[in-house]
């Protein structure tokens, strides 16, 4: 077995993986880094991000603002110490990222220019046109050029991180070029692998959003948190999945029903000005306008067409300029995938499964319970999202946790020595090793991974989407785990070494499965309805009972183990959310 | 939705088997707004879970699905099968790379050449973050925004008629974004990349054959990168010639 030393490694070189990076760089550049990722940085799925990054910048905002604004969207189950931090450093990192050269979107005296975003009182949201995410990750992969000690490994599948004498110490990946397993030993490891979204069966996430990090986390002892959170985007291309931003609303578009009514305003959003007003109606948080879509359907009042049930955005006011300008991605995009020109057109869209509240338990140094681990981004829960996110806060957030678990991780390595015999760590890696050549070797159930992919989506759909219930979550459960014991079984019919996506995709849907039983228990166990977890059953916010972050322990092949743990609530008690013309 | 039954024709190349490339052919129940990688996810799930290709976002913005299609380079998440015409559609890996199996082509070439051209602000002094951003007037982002563009697909790779003699040259992507940073406001490097971008391999190898702004998914314009960069070169060259100090 090969073995990369380094003094610290991190896996995934999306936004957050190269943020940490860079923050390991700059920090001591006598440490090594080892990065690693199973596709080169740029395909990360930081790229496909487009409305921007919320920061305070302008007169008139302030950081109080921010605060009140993320802990209201996430329903208070935010940890308060944990957004200060996030809304403070959140500048800092936005002006950093200018000095790396991102091309943000100007005012005409050359400052930055901000747009306004949904649940945010005051215009903070920081955008490159709408391929801020492109931007963003670009700019962070071209500017770790430049620094000697982070080597990347492009391509290498993570599949187990090695815990040794009770920290973890590196993790086992394989070379996708020639299928050879490598040992990466170093004395501090991050996390920053992204979301789960591919878990979904209609989700606006790449195909490489696969739980991976979550998962390999998860199975070594870490809690997954939170995890029955999941953001609906409200405006989706129906057919593909394929995103439209928030932007288009912060221009100034709107949603219509099928009697091109301005439906939010039946939903305590309204009233429905001619201009976007912050905090109503189109501008409201995404968990209520993915809600108010469900509501429609119900009634009958949404727009029957090719691609199922839709709503229209209307567009058309805002003008070609206006929309070539800030808009010409979801122009592209629009009239590529559905044939609508937003110009003249009305644009079809529907709710779709976009990022994941929940993840990877940390504190507010990036640190896992784990010594030496740590995590950032979509794959952590640190926790400022709560149990809903607030648009553009996600792209901030793997800057300021990236950077942190960098920092963080550079320190602890520094501290720390290897402590355990290579071989230990080597017998782990063999067994990790011997897993994965068990799944050559085994011979054929049956069972094919597609389909086995295609059951598990289908049954996350119908017991664990916008709306839920007791029963349809049991039936989710019970599903799960029967589908993970036919997982157990599941053979390659692939054989070879050479850029096995036959390998990778198996290993990728292991990892999606251990993630949506913790998602699916998580949500079963919460009887309650707050943010983007609503349950039929159980239709208000219960603040005495589940006022507290839900912590999914990994059982082998049994349900998980759930334990609680408190929000920290610094100085905002939970209140009642308030949009439309009522909020402030 | 209406099915149609389309046929692919797919080069396939396993190393470890194969001897040298050949082409598989599939028919595909297709649905009429499918992209050519619906196809080919469509193959993988039900028909052959062995072939091997890259994807990752569908909306023509990770860069990770160029490919050739019909013998021309293109990313399969943005290419419609109904705007092909009514005939197998052929499919290889991006020419002028080595393939590494299927439709997965060796792209450490390009990978070492993006690096070479030193594609990050370089400074004499870093601005202290205190201080705020620079400023930068929107006409100022207009002289190189669209060169940022780039989504490192390589397309424009597989369709320069240069790079396919020259493996040397660094090519349109790399040679682009060199010119983004050069026209960068912020940016001081110009000198530092001018020995990459001026070289032999570098902006006089391109023979303007314009090749790569054509197939380009993103309308970045690579070949007027260079040309620009070839007449902001030549100027340099004489101001040193003069002893003037190149600007």
């Amino acid at each position: 077995m090969n073995v990369v030393k380094a003094d610290i490694v991190i896996i995934g070189a999306g936004g957050a993986g190269l943020r940490a990076a860079l923050a390991v760089a700059e920090h001591d550049a006598d440490l090594k880094i080892a990065l690693i990722s199973k596709v080169y940085p740029m395909r990360s799925h930081t790229v496909a991000a487009e409305g921007g990054a919320a920061g305070v910048i302008k007169e008139g905002d302030s950081l109080e603002d921010h605060f009140n604004d993320t802990v209201s969207g996430g329903d208070w189950l935010c940890d308060q110490d944990a957004v200060d931090l996030f809304v403070n450093q959140a500048p800092e990192e936005l002006i950093q990222l200018e000095h790396w050269g991102c091309p943000w979107s100007r005012e005409q005296d050359g400052h930055i220019a901000v747009r306004p975003f949904g649940g945010m009182k005051n215009e903070r949201t920081w955008f490159a046109a709408d391929k801020s995410g492109f931007h963003i990750l670009h700019t962070l992969f071209q500017t770790s050029l430049q620094y000697p000690s982070i080597t990347r490994y492009d391509e290498y599948y993570s599949t187990d991180l090695m815990i040794e004498d009770g920290r973890c110490q590196g993790v086992n990946a394989i070379e996708m070029r020639t299928g050879l397993m490598h040992l990466f030993q170093a004395k501090s490891v991050i996390v920053a692998t992204g979301g789960a979204g591919w878990m979904f069966p209609f989700t606006t996430n790449g195909a490489i959003k696969t739980a991976d990090g979550m998962a390999m986390a998860y199975r070594a002892g870490v809690p997954l948190k939170d995890m029955e959170f999941v953001q609906y985007h409200p405006t989706g291309l129906p057919g593909t999945g394929i995103l439209l931003t928030e932007g288009c609303r912060g221009e100034g578009g709107i949603l219509v029903n099928k009697d091109g009514y301005r439906y939010l305003q039946d939903y305590n959003l309204g009233p429905p000005d001619p201009w976007p007003r912050k905090k109503a109606m189109e501008l409201g948080p995404r968990d209520r306008l993915s809600q108010a879509f469900w509501h429609e359907q119900q009634k009958g009042r949404t727009v029957t067409s090719r691609w199922g049930e839709v709503v229209h955005l209307d567009m058309r006011h805002l003008g070609e300029k206006k929309i070539n300008e800030r808009l010409p991605l979801v122009r592209d995009l629009a009239k590529s995938y559905v044939g609508k020109d937003p110009v003249h057109d009305l644009v079809p869209v529907r709710p779709v499964a976009h990022y994941m509240m929940g993840g990877i338990h940390t504190d507010i140094d990036a640190a896992t319970p784990i010594p030496g681990l740590y995590a950032a981004g979509e794959c952590a829960c640190v926790s400022i999202n709560g149990a809903n996110r607030l648009g553009s806060n996600s792209l901030t957030e793997l800057l300021v946790f990236g950077g942190r678990a960098g920092r963080h991780a550079a320190e602890y390595a520094r501290e720390n020595p290897s402590s355990s015999p290579e071989d230990h760590i080597l017998n782990q890696a063999q067994e990790a090793r011997q897993r994965i050549t068990d799944m050559f070797l085994r011979e054929d159930s049956g069972e094919n991974i597609a389909l086995l992919r295609k059951e598990m989506s289908a049954t996350i759909e119908s017991g664990a989407g916008i709306y839920r219930t007791e029963d349809t979550l049991r039936e989710t459960c019970d599903r799960l785990l029967e589908l993970r014991s036919r997982y157990a079984k599941i053979h390659l019919e692939d054989k070879s070494n050479v850029f096995n996506t036959n390998l990778t995709y198996t290993l990728e849907v292991g990892s999606m499965l251990d993630a949506a039983i913790a998602m699916a228990y998580s949500a079963l166990h919460r009887k309650e309805s707050r943010g983007s977890h609503q349950r039929l059953d159980y239709t208000n916010r219960d603040d005495e009972n589940y006022l507290k972050h839900s912590m999914a322990y990994y059982q082998g092949s049994e349900e998980p183990r759930l334990e609680y743990q408190a929000v920290v609530i610094t100085r905002s008690p939970p209140a009642e959310r308030v949009y439309g013309g009522a909020g402030k | 939705m209406n099915h149609k039954l389309i046929e692919l024709e797919i080069l396939r190349y396993r190393p470890e088997q194969d001897q040298e490339p050949w082409f598989q052919n599939y028919q595909v129940p297709c649905e009429e707004d499918w992209v050519v990688l619906d196809a080919l996810n469509y193959v993988k799930e039900h028909m052959d879970s062995s072939l091997s290709y890259r994807w990752s976002c569908h909306m023509a913005v990770c860069g990770s699905c160029g490919m050739m299609i019909d013998g021309d380079p293109a990313l399969s998440c943005k290419t419609f099968v109904r705007d092909l015409p009514e005939r197998a559609i052929r499919i290889e890996p991006l020419a002028n790379f080595p393939i590494e199996r299927d439709l997965v082509v060796v792209m450490d070439d390009f990978v070492e050449k993006l690096e070479r051209v030193k594609p990050y602000i370089i400074r004499e002094e870093d601005k202290p973050l205190g201080e705020g951003e620079h400023l930068q007037t929107p006409a100022q982002l207009a002289k190189f925004k669209q060169y940022t563009l780039c989504i490192n697909c390589l397309c424009c790779y597989s369709a320069c008629p240069q790079y396919a003699l020259i493996p040397e040259f660094i090519g349109p992507a790399a040679l682009a974004l060199a010119h983004r940073y050069n026209q960068d406001s912020r940016d001081q490097g110009c000198e530092a990349r001018e020995d990459v971008v001026s070289a032999n391999e570098g902006i006089w190898d391109c023979a303007f054959a314009d090749a790569c702004s054509l197939v380009c998914p993103k309308h970045v314009d690579p070949a007027s990168a260079i040309q620009q960069m070839k007449i902001s070169s030549t100027i340099g060259w004489y101001k040193n010639l003069l002893g003037l100090k190149r600007s």
